[in-house]
């Protein structure tokens, strides 16, 4: 009776310690889902979801403070993408925080309008613009990543989004369903009842 | 020969596939002939799998033929070669032979007629070692010729592996109407072999396999006769099934092997190469020629003279087409590659590339006013049961559809070779090939763009660590600056008079030092004397602060 309450004891000393070391030794600083969910997020450190960029706004979402639907860049693909992340239903896109971007923009700037006021390098989240004082600005269109957050404080309006150029190393081939001659055929329902008109 | 005939007689089948009508003949009338030389070459600097070549050359340059106008600069890249002496007219976006119908960047040249060659240095390979020879083989801009266009330098590196067991010549041509490779197999099977024994010496591989379909006698008859007692390679004949041509397919039927998924041939001591790719490594490295032409088959119903040309590259296509005598009026369409794989001309002012190894033409009669309708799946199962990668097309056609490409490469995707076995099966004309391609190009584009979300990332977090830094930098200066100021109180004195009466105390110290009395003004002579007496008179009417002597001063200097 007594040895198994000492072995008994013995054991929850051991244990206790051993969970004791893990704890302070294997302790996670940060929060590991702050940083999947910023895996997830576009990175255009738009700040459209209302947080000073994506890291934020994950850390917002974690705390319960923001919502999952609030990343325009992202579009509907994010938001599921989330939604898968953390288990939760997925929702549409909230049209309050901006509308979801089809093709891609970047920021170009008419450098003949151009005063070289160092006012949109400031304002670029990821250093994608290079210029100095009273020398001519231009986007390093690579790095851009179309968050528009250079076009406000821009005193001469010189800066254009413009859709980034297609050429034949980013082409990618068209979803036959989008094809306008197919559109009418492919979809399931509307091609039984074409299949039948045809035959009726 | 019988023995390396019989010693060849082992093969395996792969799965599916479909045997198809060859419509071969067609081209095969005639042997190879030459284009006349076009009075413009039109040279993109992509023509391989990888980064574009960069263009070394500007408009204006003569240039000659062999000559290097586009240098390689990624590892996954070769240079590119003027096919014919001439001026460099332009470098700039042209259309191109690329499904997507957009230009690319081109460098065009106005050929002169005299198709003069750069100096020739031909090497030889015996005694080279081969990562040289591969080099060699990269200045050259041999890549693939088969249709795939992927640097053959590369493929010719076995890399970590201590050797290759297995090298293959792929002379199958499954694909019907092409029969570019069935004509170089007859007229320059020495070229082929010898080339094949270069490749062998560059990946010292153990065997060397040739493998031709059975629908090819007079080819493989004459790479039999070219190879004579050898016993080094092994010609095989194999069934003709399409797509017995494919890579993976020709590696399964030689050797019995299969690839694993997503790997490379190489994973299983296999190396698989074009015979077109075979002879012009033999013209590199045994002529010194670079790749500058290739034969390139013009066939189908809208062409008078069907057959093979061998064509610079950069010949407009539309040469090719006047050349075999096309009929414009009844021209319908031209596809790029085989009827299988290939894809539609959008211009015909295109140029020929490394990787043009077919125009077929398709005649106003041929094509049916209107497409069949497509339909919706019925799970017949057609397509699975050809497919000759085993994959499950429908399953893939459901999942590209839906865009959940998560799923879509659970069904390995990027195993399918885009054969269109499953698109000619289907009964409901669903182009399933289309589908795999969208969700193809489509996961590469989101890759890049999660590649350029990381980079983004990174960026952002440096900016924020910079504007940090900047802060606290700015924070520390103001502080030390606080200090000095507090310091300077604690010693009881004001600062503006501390720095005061340091000034005061540097001019004393500056007058101290003037009156020091100079040492050479001991035992002078009478005259000297006076001339200092005059001198000192001088200069005391021209003290500066007294504004009347200041002409004084003048008129002295002018004196």
């Amino acid at each position: 009776m007594i040895a198994a309450i000492v072995i008994l004891t013995a054991l929850a000393l051991i244990f206790g310690l051993m969970l004791g070391f893990a704890a302070v030794r294997y302790r996670v600083e940060d929060n590991p889902v702050i940083e999947q969910i910023d895996a997830i997020l576009p990175q255009t450190q738009c700040g459209q979801c209302g947080y000073p960029g994506c890291s934020p706004y994950a850390k917002a979402i974690v705390s319960g403070e923001a919502d999952i639907n609030q990343c325009p860049p992202g579009g509907q693909a994010g938001v599921d993408a989330l939604s898968k992340l953390l288990g939760i239903e997925s929702k549409p896109l909230s049209n309050e925080y901006g509308v979801a971007q089809e093709e891609k923009l970047v920021a170009v700037i008419n450098e003949e309008l151009c005063i070289g006021c160092t006012l949109c390098i400031q304002a670029c989240p990821v250093d994608a613009i290079l210029g100095a004082s009273k020398q001519m600005h231009t986007v390093i269109l690579d790095e851009c990543t179309g968050c528009e957050l250079c076009l406000p404080p821009c005193p001469v309006e010189c800066i254009d989004m413009v859709l980034l150029d297609r050429n034949i190393g980013n082409w990618k081939w068209p979803c036959p369903d989008d094809a306008a001659d197919n559109i009418d055929n492919i979809g399931d329902d509307q091609a039984s009842t074409a299949s039948v008109s045809t035959s009726a | 020969m019988s023995d390396t005939e019989t010693a060849a007689q082992q093969q395996w089948a792969f799965h599916g596939g479909l045997a198809l009508p060859g419509h071969k003949q067609i081209s095969t009338t005639a042997g190879v002939q030459n284009l006349p030389l076009p009075e413009q070459l039109i040279i993109p600097r992509q023509q391989h799998i990888g980064k574009p070549a960069e263009p070394c050359v500007s408009a204006g340059e003569h240039v000659l033929k062999g000559q290097v106008i586009a240098h390689a600069n990624d590892y996954v890249c070769t240079p590119i070669h003027a096919s014919s002496s001439g001026n460099i007219v332009s470098i700039g976006k042209q259309h191109v032979a690329h499904p997507s119908g957009l230009k690319g960047t081109c460098i065009v040249i106005d050929t002169d007629g005299k198709d003069e060659w750069i100096k020739l240095e031909p090497t030889g390979y015996e005694d080279m070692n081969p990562s040289h020879l591969r080099n060699l083989i990269r200045e050259a801009g041999i890549v693939g010729m088969g249709g795939a266009g992927f640097p053959t330098f590369i493929k010719l590196n076995p890399g970590i592996k201590e050797n290759i067991d297995t090298l293959i010549l792929n002379g199958a041509e499954c694909e019907p109407y092409i029969s570019c490779d069935d004509m170089l197999m007859r007229d320059r099977p020495d070229e082929i072999i010898a080339g094949m024994r270069i490749m062998r010496h560059a990946l010292q591989a153990k065997h060397c396999i040739i493998g031709i379909e059975d629908n090819k006698p007079e080819a493989c008859k004459s790479l039999y006769d070219a190879l004579g007692d050898a016993t080094d390679i092994t010609i095989t004949r194999i069934r003709s099934h399409y797509p017995s041509g494919s890579e993976k397919q020709t590696i399964k039927i030689l050797t019995g092997k299969e690839i694993p998924t997503q790997g490379l041939p190489l994973d299983i001591g296999v190396v698989c190469h074009n015979v077109a790719t075979a002879m012009a490594v033999y013209r590199a490295i045994e002529l010194g020629e670079p790749l500058i032409s290739r034969v390139v088959t013009v066939t189908g119903s809208a062409v008078a003279r069907p057959g093979n040309v061998n064509a610079l590259i950069g010949t407009p296509i539309s040469n090719l087409l006047d050349f075999t005598g096309v009929d414009y009026g009844n021209l319908s369409r031209v596809i790029i590659g085989g009827p299988m794989m290939g894809f539609l001309l959008q211009n015909r002012r295109s140029p020929v590339t490394r990787v043009v190894n077919c125009l077929l033409t398709y005649s106003h009669d041929e094509i049916k006013p209107s497409q069949p309708p497509v339909l919706p799946c019925i799970r017949c199962g057609e397509c699975a049961r050809v497919c000759p990668v085993s994959l499950l097309p429908q399953q893939m056609y459901w999942y590209a559809r839906a865009r959940d490409f998560d799923k879509v490469q659970e069904y390995n995707l990027f195993d399918c070779i885009e054969c269109g076995c499953c698109d000619h099966v289907c009964p409901s004309n669903i182009p399933l090939v289309q589908y795999y391609r969208f969700a193809k190009t489509s996961i590469s584009e989101q890759e890049q763009d999660r590649r350029k979300a990381d980079v983004a990332r990174d960026r952002h977090d440096f900016r924020l660590q910079r504007l940090e830094r900047d802060k606290r930098d700015r924070e520390n200066k103001r502080k030390k600056k606080l200090d000095a100021l507090k310091k300077s109180k604690g010693d009881g004195m004001d600062a503006k008079q501390k720095a005061i009466q340091d000034a005061l105390a540097r001019i004393s110290k500056k007058k101290a030092a003037q009156n020091t009395q100079p040492g050479n003004i001991s035992n002078l002579t009478t005259q000297q004397h006076q001339l200092i007496q005059e001198v000192e008179k001088r200069r005391a009417r021209l003290d500066p602060f007294d504004p009347n002597k200041k002409s004084d001063h003048q008129n002295e200097n002018n004196q």
